[in-house]
């Protein structure tokens, strides 16, 4: 039978410490998102180039609504592609 | 007056004469109209994420300019419409924000993700090779044949992702004595200089190995172990 110390290490050692999440926005003070910047917007996009949810990413309101609006300006303009595979 | 931003990609297949002389009309209209021109940037050519009119990659051309009522927007729109030379298009109203940005970008105040994404993600890689090269393929050998409990405990050190079930796994055990040997593992190193070609395979190899986010161990050891034996030969036949 394995002992109270070999179930230890059979879960991730790293789950329980989520760290607090933060609108990146608020904190440094960003006001405008530019749509021409696809590296900065690789940044709220998943593998698909699908725009990620704000409980992902800590985004508050305001600024995913600006986020959303760039990376489909992006998108429109080629910088992003709408539809992916493997992105990063 | 309010400040506009309109960006458009021209046609790269036409030549380089033509390219300028087509963003100049634009820039000759927004003076004929009477707007301020504030500046203008040429973002060059760019590869596209997705074809548009079976061309891959355009050239891109911001022009800031500001205007009353945006009395221009339509004329412009219509004439780069009707440009066969434009492929895309877009104007957008800028806030007292986005002007600001563009300032400040000008000044050279705005760094880019690129830079500082580059910076952050180097050191991790750098540490993924050296296990992947050193402590990996070596490690398993001498765990596997000690209890259990320890096997789990080096498979979770060096990879947080890996399940430490999978160690017990017959071919897990197999793998690693295949390999163990130290010159199999000592040689790539010593000799990644003089050998341009084996290197990145094994590089490439050892990198994709770690973000695989495949459960077993054993698939994740297999990668460097197939590497490792490609280079191998590339590198005597140097010698000789």
């Amino acid at each position: 039978m394995a002992s109270r110390d070999d179930i230890k290490f059979l879960s991730n050692p790293q789950l329980g410490q989520n760290r607090q999440k933060y609108c990146r926005f608020k904190k440094f003070g960003i006001k405008h998102i530019d749509y021409k910047d696809p590296d900065f917007l690789l940044q709220f996009i998943n593998e698909q180039g699908k725009i990620l949810p704000r409980r992902i990413t800590g985004t508050s309101l305001k600024y995913q609504r600006k986020v959303a609006i760039a990376i489909k300006r992006a998108r429109h303009l080629g910088m992003l592609p709408y539809v992916a595979d493997l992105l990063k | 007056m309010k400040n506009y931003e309109v960006t458009f990609i021209v046609d790269p297949v036409p030549s380089a004469d033509e390219i300028k002389s087509t963003a100049q009309t634009y820039q000759d209209m927004h003076k004929n109209e009477g707007c301020e021109i504030i500046a203008i940037n040429e973002l060059g050519l760019k590869g596209l994420a997705y074809e548009i009119k079976k061309r891959s990659s355009g050239i891109y051309y911001v022009i800031e300019f500001s205007n009353k009522d945006g009395e221009i927007i339509n004329k412009l729109e219509l004439a780069l419409r009707r440009d066969q030379r434009i492929m895309r298009f877009l104007t957008v109203h800028l806030d007292k924000y986005g002007v600001k940005y563009n300032e400040d970008k000008r000044a050279g105040k705005i760094g880019s993700v690129k830079d500082r994404v580059k910076k952050e993600e180097k050191p991790t890689d750098v540490r993924d090779l050296r296990y992947t090269k050193t402590e990996a393929a070596p490690k398993p050998a001498p765990a596997a044949p000690a209890t259990p409990a320890p096997a789990a405990e080096t498979a979770t050190t060096s990879e947080p992702v890996s399940v430490p079930e999978a160690v017990s796994t017959p071919e897990a055990v197999s793998t690693p004595e295949a390999v163990s040997t130290p010159e199999a593992v000592s040689i790539p190193e010593a000799v990644t200089t003089p050998e341009p070609i084996a290197a990145p395979v094994t590089e490439t190899e050892a990198v994709s190995a770690p973000e695989l986010d495949t459960p077993s161990e054993s698939e994740v050891v297999e990668p460097t172990v197939v590497a490792e034996s490609e280079s191998e030969p590339a590198i005597k036949n140097d010698e000789e």
